[in-house]
């Protein structure tokens, strides 16, 4: 009877202990996203595609829209369930996770990878805290750029890109005498927020927008460049139309796919929807800087690892980061998501027109970083709701409205 | 007497679960907020205490002073909209009339539904690029305007409209029991007497329905301090601050702006508000049952 019990007893450990080395075995990760958009979602497919060919599993927690995947997020931190990876941008956004040592750092990846090599240094800079890597950038969007529907623009009989605001305006009179929506505008607050800063570079240069948003500089240029920008805003207002308000971008981007619109202010991965719905850039819509601009503001994505505490999640973690980091992923994720690699090491020529012309800008480092980049995210919101009060109002008193614009810096 | 001091114990014993959970749960997590609303936190607690810092930002923020402004034209409207048609469905149904059921079903839907599907199908049928407005004129008249949800001075209204329609049915599901409760001899008598039919629901039912009526005003004003669903999905705030509501701000604030102490310091005021709204009420039920015992 003894034997019988000892046996069983060995028999149970063995058993528990094969199933524990065999979850061991495959790094299981459970990746958090809000990349829920045609575009977004064929992008994550392209890293989860080689993630699982190598031999990790992958368990999709994908919630819409930004600010709630950072709600979910944020909760299941606090609650000790973190996920093993999330999506977010790189910048101040992660910075109190990181220094209260809730994430890990992939340092040895980024070493054995040889990082520092292959991205540019404002993009090492901001994945790394006190030293250490701790996120894996899966590529850069530009966001200064007007897309253009090529069907509305030839309906409304336009021929070439315009080079200043005011031959823009006059193209965006066609368009409305044509019977076309001039503007396809996203109203949400986090868009309209994007198309200040694009404009806002525009009339300022890159110095400028520098010393304004990192250096939170209140001189008569800036003031005077703030305004500017604010009075081509109320301008714009007059081209959007009814149905603006609360917009999403992509239905935004739809409207132009149909050619029922004639322009779009967004970020680069409008192109992801372009290119889902079978539109090609360069022959079925075009992409310009916008008018004036020196160059572009730019935001980057990446990915961040949580400590999870399990053995198979902090494996997988640095799975996850190689994949991200392979040069083919970065190209194909890229060409889905609309945006540019990360790597400058990669084969440019699978590129698209728009891809090429924002990595030109890149490499030539004419960019300024994004607001999420530089701000704090409650500074952030008080731009989104600088711009919206501003932009919904309706009494577009720019020069009083651009004094309380640097009062978002205090 | 030995025997009453057992069951007493036991009693205590067994509620004693339930007064943990009320201590730890209820009282804990709002003294914790309070704490927080205190502190300097941003994304996460910190202990940094920083006085009433947070409530001098919070009354200092034009967002906040707006949202408590929208409440308060949204719950007065919303409450006083949803007992008032409540009480005109319940009156119609309490005719007698044919199809009963089915119309108090469809009267009661929309309240089975949450709120977020309301908000949707509002702000679908209010767009004006897709809804009403451009409905109708697809039909031919150009210039018929119905921009409620997009408009700056009419979104909250929009609001209201959409959660009237949601909570109208609740109403009338209650004050229709109340008005079943109500003897058949009172009609007879008000009939023989010839009162006119408008005259005995104002003056012979309506005071009958006090309680349930305010019962269901109630349970529809504690939606008013919660409300937030309805607004993300309708209009999420804008356009500008034209809706903007506590709830939303104190969410935006606890997640996407990472500022644990702003958004705590909206929540205690919140509930100080709540606290001085219902204490009034609730003493003066306290003095009302006590004269009662004594008479």
């Amino acid at each position: 009877m003894k034997t019988m019990m000892k046996l069983l007893l060995a028999g149970v450990a063995l058993a528990g202990f094969s199933i524990q080395a065999h979850a061991e075995d495959k790094p299981t990760i459970e990746i958090l996203s809000s990349w829920t958009s045609g575009g977004e979602a064929a992008a994550l497919n392209v890293i989860k595609t080689e993630f699982e060919k190598r031999g990790g599993v992958w368990k999709d927690s994908s919630i819409a829209g930004f600010g709630a995947a950072d709600a979910a997020f944020q909760n299941r931190v606090v609650a000790g369930d973190p996920p093993g990876a999330k999506q977010g941008v790189i910048g101040l956004a992660a910075a109190d996770f990181v220094s209260q040592g809730l994430f890990n750092p992939i340092d040895d990846v980024a070493a054995t990878g040889k990082w520092a090599d292959v991205l540019p240094k404002s993009i090492q800079d901001l994945i790394s805290y006190d030293g250490k890597a701790y996120l894996v950038p899966t590529g850069a969007h530009g966001e200064s750029w007007v897309f253009y529907s090529k069907d509305a623009f030839a309906k409304a009989g336009i021929t070439e890109e315009p080079k200043t605001w005011d031959a823009f305006f006059a193209d965006l009179d066609k368009l409305k005498a044509a019977g076309i929506v001039p503007v396809a505008w996203g109203g949400q607050p986090w868009q309209q927020s994007k198309v200040f800063n694009m404009v806002l570079l525009s009339q300022v240069g890159i110095d400028g927008f520098q010393k304004i948003y990192v250096e939170k500089d209140k001189s008569e240029a800036s003031v005077a460049g703030v305004k500017k920008t604010l009075e081509i805003l109320a301008k714009l207002h007059t081209y959007i139309d009814d149905g603006a308000a609360g917009r999403n971008w992509n239905d935004a981007t739809a409207m132009l796919i149909t050619a029922k619109a004639g322009v779009q202010f967004m970020g680069d991965w409008a192109k992801g929807e372009f290119t889902v719905a079978g539109k090609e850039p360069g022959k079925d819509y075009g992409c310009m800087i916008v008018p004036e601009s020196p160059g572009m503001v730019y935001i980057a994505d990446s990915f961040y690892f949580p400590k999870t505490g399990k053995a198979e999640t902090d494996k997988a973690q640095k799975l996850l980061a190689e994949v991200v980091m392979d040069p083919a992923v970065q190209v194909e994720f890229s060409l889905k998501k609309g945006s540019v690699p990360a790597r400058s090491d990669v084969d440019k020529t699978k590129l698209d027109v728009c891809a090429q012309k924002g990595l030109e800008l890149m490499s030539a480092g004419s960019i300024v970083p994004d607001q999420a980049i530089v701000l704090t995210p409650q500074q952030v919101g008080q731009l989104d709701d600088f711009v919206d009060e501003y932009w919904s109002g309706g009494t577009y008193d720019a020069a009083a409205a651009a004094e309380n614009f640097f009062a978002i810096f205090e | 007497m030995p025997m009453k001091r057992k069951s007493n114990l036991s009693a205590t014993l067994a509620l004693l679960p339930t007064w943990l959970v009320a201590v730890v749960v209820f009282i804990g997590t709002m003294a914790w907020s309070i704490r927080l609303s205190f502190t300097n936190s941003t994304i996460f607690p910190s202990s940094t205490y920083v006085g009433l810092a947070q409530y001098a930002k919070l009354f200092a923020s034009a967002k906040w002073l707006a949202s408590l402004h929208n409440v308060l034209i949204f719950g007065i409207l919303y409450v006083g909209g949803c007992l008032f048609l409540g009480f005109l469905l319940a009156a119609a149904l309490d005719r007698k009339i044919r199809f009963e059921s089915a119309l108090r079903t469809i009267f009661l839907y929309p309240y089975a539904m949450s709120f977020v599907v309301t908000g949707l199908i509002w702000q679908w049928m209010l767009n004006p690029t897709l809804g009403i407005q451009a409905s109708v004129r697809a039909l031919g008249w150009e210039s018929f305007v119905l921009d409620w949800v997009v408009n700056r001075d009419m979104a909250i209204y929009a609001l209201v409209l959409a959660g009237v329609w949601q909570g109208a049915g609740l109403v009338m599901v209650i004050a229709l029991a109340g008005m079943r409760g109500i003897e058949a001899e009172q009609w007879k008598a008000a009939r023989i007497d010839g009162i006119p039919v408008w005259r005995i629901y104002v003056s012979i039912i309506l005071p009958q329905l006090g309680p349930a009526l305010a019962a269901a005003g109630m349970l529809l004003a504690m939606g008013v301090i919660k409300t937030y669903d309805i607004v993300v999905a309708m209009t999420n705030g804008g356009p500008g601050s034209a809706t903007e509501v506590p709830a939303k701000f104190i969410m935006d604030n606890l997640f996407g702006r990472q500022n644990l102490g702003l958004a705590t310091a909206g929540a205690t005021v919140l509930v100080l508000g709540v606290i001085m709204a219902v204490a009034p009420f609730r003493y003066a039920m306290y003095v009302r049952s006590k004269a009662k015992g004594a008479s």
